[in-house]
């Protein structure tokens, strides 16, 4: 199973390869990470996917709010929170297949971010689901290259939120 | 003032009285400012021995010990110390000399990037990169140290830092981290249930781990158990929690425990885990031992609990202060029925004891380990420490010396032979009125051998025993067994005379061939506050499991 966790951290040096030293170390699999500073810029936040059954998922939190430099560590539930990746996705694209593409980016709400003769590159945000489902219907086309971010989230409403 | 001073006043405001280490460039502004404070530098032999002196040191002291060291190679052998007090829960701070801030990363002489290779054994590190800093970090190093889950900090210093002016120095008296803050006290609700839980146990069973010795709440475990008539067995680590001969305590469990303890441990009906970690080697199996009973999972550390096994009634919390909040609470009106079952339970466990002593038959042409540690554990001083190696000795020791109000050190977690010498260096630099007594074998004494001289150097009368029987006794034991008989790669032949490694170094040596002499031997080993090297030779085929 899968579990999405939010830390708050201290912004200190070092402190991303404590985390993901931690990982490795303990043989625990991340699917992605992402970090970012907070409003107080001395804080990072940082979200984490992680995979494996309840028992590893429980030592991950444990292990990880044990860390010197985590001020906190939380699950982020798809229930109550709310989930944000960002894909940059390069499609050949042709004069006759073009229009194609363009069509596909407007029923997702996408944006095309760079069209050059041979090639654009797309500009996506949502939710994993929504960036697998748009990515499979690209396959009619050639993808040249695709970044995706891994994702960052929130919890919904105001209950327990450390304020940064 | 410089960095170095600075930092001669942290340890200084930390009330640190020895540093155990060895210089270099790196670190030569830290070691020309020592001189100028009352603080004793100890100059071992190998970098590893002053991580296991300052572990030695700390545990003997309950504070937070120090060893300085210079980069590169100097940082890298000590690791294994560190790791060693890692997996023990030792606190210490690992202060190591780093090149020049504006060439780290270039590769240069005696470099390497400590903090890196260190990260997964130390509790936290640091590389001060302004001298500004040193005070706000010394002090945050030594509260991280000794405050929850007890380990080792490591603070990586570069030689301009240390040659940096710094204006003022205050050193802080309070401390405050946002995102480290250990829990100690237990939760009330968790405690309530564990008092409701003793009304229904008829079989309750404490183990205690290494932790109690941390937390410094031996006299309160000893307590409860008493207050509640709880029997008690140990983990390797917690061996001395309780006397050896204390009527309620049965003896250390575990693959290399006594029979007696683990039947002891699996047949009661309400298990108190204290200050352990449920590992591999004091349970194999922890979910068949927890079936059909209650555990109580007492532990500073929330990882360590459900880590192994899943708790029913877990409890975060310093052990000391756990007991003391036990304490407090009214203890419940036990029905006669209840008492009358506890009796039972505690006579079976005596019957246990009696019934399935292991009963060795030595070579009379040897000197028995069995016999010998348990003779010389009664001679011993009430309050003396016992520092047991890795192997064979180790397990011997675990099974026959007797505690009575002193400590039995040996590394569990981790294993690391050599740490007997260096180890009993640093207990008697922190007790020097206390008899210290390293015992080891012929193999682990060779690894920690060089550091005979910093005993003579420095004036640290620590008295070691070798059990010699010219093998690595538990590697040949294993193959033994496992691999019919077939030694590969653990005959010591080729070790020295220790009769002329004791003159080189100008020490006493009593060499012990057989039990005739044992009496006469143990009292003139012990005779003197000194050191002394006694060499016991054993039967080379004898078994901890024989």
């Amino acid at each position: 199973m899968k579990k999405v966790f939010q830390l708050l951290v201290d912004n200190n040096a070092g402190v991303l390869s404590r985390i993901s030293g931690l990982f490795a170390r303990r043989g625990y699999s991340i699917e992605s990470i992402t970090a970012g500073i907070t409003a107080d810029p001395s804080y990072t936040r940082i979200t984490i996917v992680a995979s494996g059954d309840e028992q590893i998922l429980d030592q991950i939190e444990k292990q990880v709010a044990k860390l010197v430099d985590v001020r906190e560590i939380k699950e982020l539930t798809p229930q109550r929170s709310v989930y944000r990746e960002l894909a940059l996705i390069k499609v050949r694209a042709l004069v006759d297949n073009r229009q194609g593409v363009i069509t596909l980016v407007d029923i997702f709400r996408a944006n095309i971010i760079d069209v050059a003769p041979e090639s654009i590159i797309i500009e996506m945000t949502g939710d994993q689901d929504k960036i697998d489902a748009f990515i499979n219907l690209l396959e009619g086309y050639e993808i040249l290259e695709l970044a995706r971010t891994g994702i960052a989230g929130l919890a919904r409403g105001t209950e327990k939120v450390t304020y940064l | 003032m410089t960095g170095a001073d600075a930092i001669i006043k942290c340890l200084e405001a930390e009330e640190v009285k020895v540093v155990f280490g060895y210089p270099g460039v790196a670190i030569a502004p830290f070691y020309n400012s020592i001189l100028d404070s009352k603080i004793r530098p100890v100059l071992v032999r190998t970098e590893q021995s002053a991580a296991h002196a300052a572990s030695g040191y700390a545990r003997i002291s309950g504070k937070s010990a120090v060893c300085a060291v210079t980069s590169g190679p100097g940082a890298t052998n000590v690791i294994t110390g560190i790791a060693t007090a890692y997996a023990d829960s030792i606190p210490l701070i690992c202060i190591t000399g780093q090149v020049h801030s504006e060439l780290i990363g270039s590769d240069v002489f005696q470099e390497a990037d400590i903090t890196g290779a260190v990260e997964s054994f130390v509790k936290y590190s640091y590389l001060i990169k302004n001298a500004e800093d040193i005070p706000r970090i010394f002090k945050e190093a030594f509260f991280i140290a000794n405050s929850g889950r007890k380990g080792p900090v490591l603070i990586d210093i570069p030689v301009d830092i240390q040659d940096a002016q710094i204006k003022d120095f205050t050193y802080p008296d309070e401390i405050s981290m946002r995102t480290y803050k250990p829990t100690v006290k237990g939760h009330a609700v968790q405690i309530k249930k564990v008092i409701s839980q003793l009304e229904k146990a008829k079989r309750p069973m404490i183990c205690v781990g290494g932790g109690i010795h941390l937390s410094g709440g031996t006299k309160e475990l000893i307590h409860f158990a008493e207050r509640y008539r709880i029997p008690v067995v140990s983990t390797m680590m917690g061996i001395g929690a309780m006397p050896t001969r204390h009527p309620l305590y049965f003896g250390m469990v575990g693959n290399n425990g006594k029979n007696y303890a683990n039947r002891a441990m699996n047949e009661s009906d309400m298990l108190i885990m204290v200050g352990a970690r449920v590992a591999d080697r004091a349970m194999s199996q922890p979910d068949l031992i927890m079936a059909n009973k209650i555990l109580v999972h007492i532990d500073v550390d929330t990882a360590e609990i459900g880590k192994n096994v899943g708790p029913a009634i877990p409890l975060v919390g310093d052990a000391k202060h756990i007991f003391d909040q036990l304490e407090e609470e009214e203890c419940p009106a036990q029905s006669d029925a209840l008492i009358k079952k506890r009796a039972e339970w505690i006579k079976t466990l005596e019957d246990y004891r009696d019934t399935m002593k292991r009963i060795r038959t030595p070579n009379p042409d040897y000197v028995d380990p069995a016999v010998f540690i348990r003779r010389l554990s009664e001679k011993m001083e009430n309050n003396a420490i016992y520092v047991a190696d890795v192997g064979q000795n180790q397990i011997w020791s675990c099974t026959y010396y007797v505690v009575r109000e002193g400590r039995f050190l040996t590394t569990g977690g981790m294993g690391t032979m050599g740490y007997s010498i260096p180890a009993a260096m640093g207990a008697k630099a922190a007790a020097p009125n206390r008899q210290v007594v390293a015992v080891c074998g012929d193999g682990s004494f060779q690894m920690s051998m060089m550091e005979l001289a910093t005993i003579r150097q420095h004036d640290i009368p620590v008295k070691i025993i070798v059990l010699k029987n010219n093998y690595l006794g538990l590697v040949r034991e294993f193959q033994h067994y496992s691999y019919n008989d077939k030694y590969s790669v653990v005959d010591l032949t080729g070790s020295p005379d220790l009769s002329q490694i004791a003159k080189a170094y100008e020490m006493d040596f009593i060499r012990l061939t057989n039990m005739a002499e044992a009496e006469g031997a143990i009292d003139s080993f012990l005779l003197e506050d000194k050191s002394v090297l006694m060499e016991c030779l054993i039967d080379p085929m004898d078994m901890v499991r024989g």
